[in-house]
């Protein structure tokens, strides 16, 4: 319960301080953020498709809305944990946050959070102009569909925390954790949604990543946004999508804890 | 303070061979070999004491340094610090310690100290003024004033391990883990933090553990000293005692007015060094008065004075001739 209360005493400040540091590195992180434009070019890739005739249920609108709150999903839901932790594990310089009586997984999670203002000055703009060009009509109107996409959202970003954390403890296991993150990024692109809709996937695929992790870290929230799914279904996923970050995060504790005690920083 | 019982701690390291044929054969089958970096090592130092841990590069003083700060498992043995259990890394434990290294940072790169010292508040749950005071008081006892606001980046070696010994101390640590604290700064600077760390040791009564390879560093620091070579102790004690055991001879130097033969030099004791105008003797102890006695009476002598060996010497010689080493 203290460390509870130290944290949360504590975590205004690493916000704080997170921002500051966003900010020093803005113009890398600008062109960093810069780098997600799958979704346009996916974007472009359906809509030339879908010129003639519509893909299912997906006309040329439909995509647009699709790709630009996939685009504003992930800079959202952004973190960037497995490589910082996987160059602190590197280069010996974690055990200096693993001396400070706080768990060096809340530290990085409140640098992640705190550029999350830098990237909403690059999400919004997006949003007003999928407002415009797309219409109303592509979004969902429903309060209660729109107040779980936020909650989805914060789900998300906890679900991308805690695996880039799991991918990112393995590298006090092994030395290449971060060819495993690259594997995950493989299935991700694939069974999120981030590439394709995954509607348009077989039946059976979609039954696959209903049940795996990475629909929730994007696919589902993109899903509430564009009014895809029914008020029942998105809190029966949304449950479903708080369950998986919630065992997540016990799992990266868990993995932390052993890493910790086999962990033999390199060098001296 | 801290208390090492029979300390052992051993690493598995993968095994390889150089070329091509090693890298494919290691694809299908790796060799690991176990390596024994601290070996049965024990010894006890009390609170407010200032101790220099010295060894060979590899000897074991870094891997030391972290088991004693929770960092490192230790594969056996028992290590306890300020009455904690460092690997449990309780939160009391935590806030009673700190550990400098002088390769590593903790420093924010882009931002000035001031934000890791109100990061390391808020970490550390400093209240507001005594942490004010604090950092008021170690940037008035190292000179750093007006430099805190700079972002870090921007500061010389020098400055930049001063803001780091701050960070390091705004939670007034009772026990300071100091892993080569100097290394690479100039002179005048070492000597600023040599000062800074014992006027923090005498002021808050923590207690000192200090590797460092410049030996002026352990000669002002450290009474006492620990020695490790190959994870074993090899002496605890007295440091000058160390110097005499190592070196029982003491050097005289004696400025000459006129060139002197090396075998009249040699009659009166070992000559370390011989020039036209100087000569360095080594004398054992039980004869120095004598030995100084015939030099200034046989000798053209303008001046003579005696010294202790040059500590790097005594060190040099201990760790390159293991076979001498002083009993602990």
């Amino acid at each position: 319960m203290n460390r509870l209360y130290t944290i949360v005493r504590a975590y205004p400040t690493l916000l704080r301080i997170g921002l500051a540091e966003a900010i020093a590195y803005r113009a890398e992180f600008i062109v960093w953020m810069l780098t997600t434009t799958l979704p346009l070019i996916m974007l472009v890739v359906f809509a030339a498709a879908a010129r003639e005739a519509p893909i299912g249920r997906f006309g040329q609108a439909d995509f647009a809305a699709y790709y630009l709150a996939t685009l504003i999903v992930r800079q959202m839901t952004g973190a960037w944990v497995v490589w910082e932790l996987t160059m602190e594990i590197r280069q010996g310089t974690l055990p200096l946050k693993l001396l400070r009586p706080l768990h060096p997984l809340i530290a990085y999670s409140a640098e992640n959070l705190a550029a999350i203002p830098m990237r909403a000055a690059i999400a919004v703009p997006i949003a007003v102009v999928m407002l415009i060009f797309t219409g109303r009509a592509h979004f969902t109107h429903d309060p209660l569909q729109l107040f779980t996409f936020l909650v989805a959202l914060c789900g998300a970003w906890l679900l991308q925390f805690a695996f880039m954390s799991i991918i990112g403890t393995l590298g006090m296991y092994i030395e290449s954790a971060l060819a495993v993150f690259d594997l995950w990024m493989g299935l991700f692109a694939v069974l999120s949604g981030y590439l394709v809709p995954l509607e348009l996937f077989p039946h059976w695929v979609q039954k696959v990543a209903n049940v795996l992790p990475f629909r929730y870290m994007l696919g589902f929230p993109v899903e509430l946004l564009t009014g895809g799914l029914t008020r029942g279904g998105a809190l029966r996923q949304l449950g479903l999508q708080w369950a998986w970050a919630g065992a997540a995060l016990l799992g990266a504790r868990a993995l932390w804890r052993a890493g910790t005690r086999r962990y033999e920083a390199y060098g001296g | 303070m801290i208390e090492v019982d029979r300390l052992i701690k051993q690493y598995k390291v993968h095994r390889r061979e150089a070329g091509l044929g090693a890298t494919l054969r290691s694809l299908v089958r790796r060799r690991y070999e176990t390596v024994t970096a601290v070996d049965d090592l024990s010894f006890a130092i009390g609170p407010g004491e200032r101790v220099g841990f010295l060894g060979p590069n590899g000897a074991g003083k870094t891997t030391t340094l972290k088991i004693l700060s929770g960092l490192l498992w230790p594969t056996a043995g028992a290590v306890r610090v300020g009455g904690h259990i460092p690997q449990r890394r309780e939160v009391e434990f935590l806030k009673s310690i700190t550990l400098v290294m002088g390769q590593k940072q903790q420093l924010l790169w882009d931002l000035p100290p001031v934000e890791t010292f109100a990061l390391n508040r808020a970490i550390y749950d400093l209240p507001k003024a005594s942490f004010e005071q604090t950092v008021a008081e170690l940037v008035d006892l190292l000179g750093l004033a007006g430099l805190v606001n700079r972002p870090t980046r921007q500061l010389s070696l020098g400055e930049r391990m001063k803001c780091e010994l701050v960070a390091a101390l705004l939670h007034r640590p009772r026990v300071l883990f100091l892993d080569e604290p100097t290394i690479g700064l100039d002179v005048s600077m070492q000597v600023t933090i040599r000062e800074f760390i014992r006027t923090y040791n005498e002021r808050f009564g923590a207690t000192v553990l200090l590797t460092s390879h410049y030996m002026d560093d352990v000669v002002a620091l450290c009474p006492r000293v620990i020695v490790i070579d190959k994870g074993r102790l090899t002496y605890e004690g007295d440091l000058r005692e160390l110097v005499h055991r190592v070196r029982p001879h003491k050097q005289v130097v004696i400025k000459l007015a006129r060139p002197v033969a090396r075998e009249q030099l040699a009659a009166i004791g070992q000559v370390a060094a011989h020039a036209d105008g100087q000569a360095t003797l080594q004398i054992p102890q039980q004869t120095l008065n004598a030995a100084v006695s015939r030099a200034l009476s046989e000798l053209p002598v303008v001046d003579l004075s005696v010294e202790d060996p040059p500590i790097e010497d005594v060190m040099r010689e201990l760790f390159a001739h293991p076979t001498q080493r002083p009993p602990s």
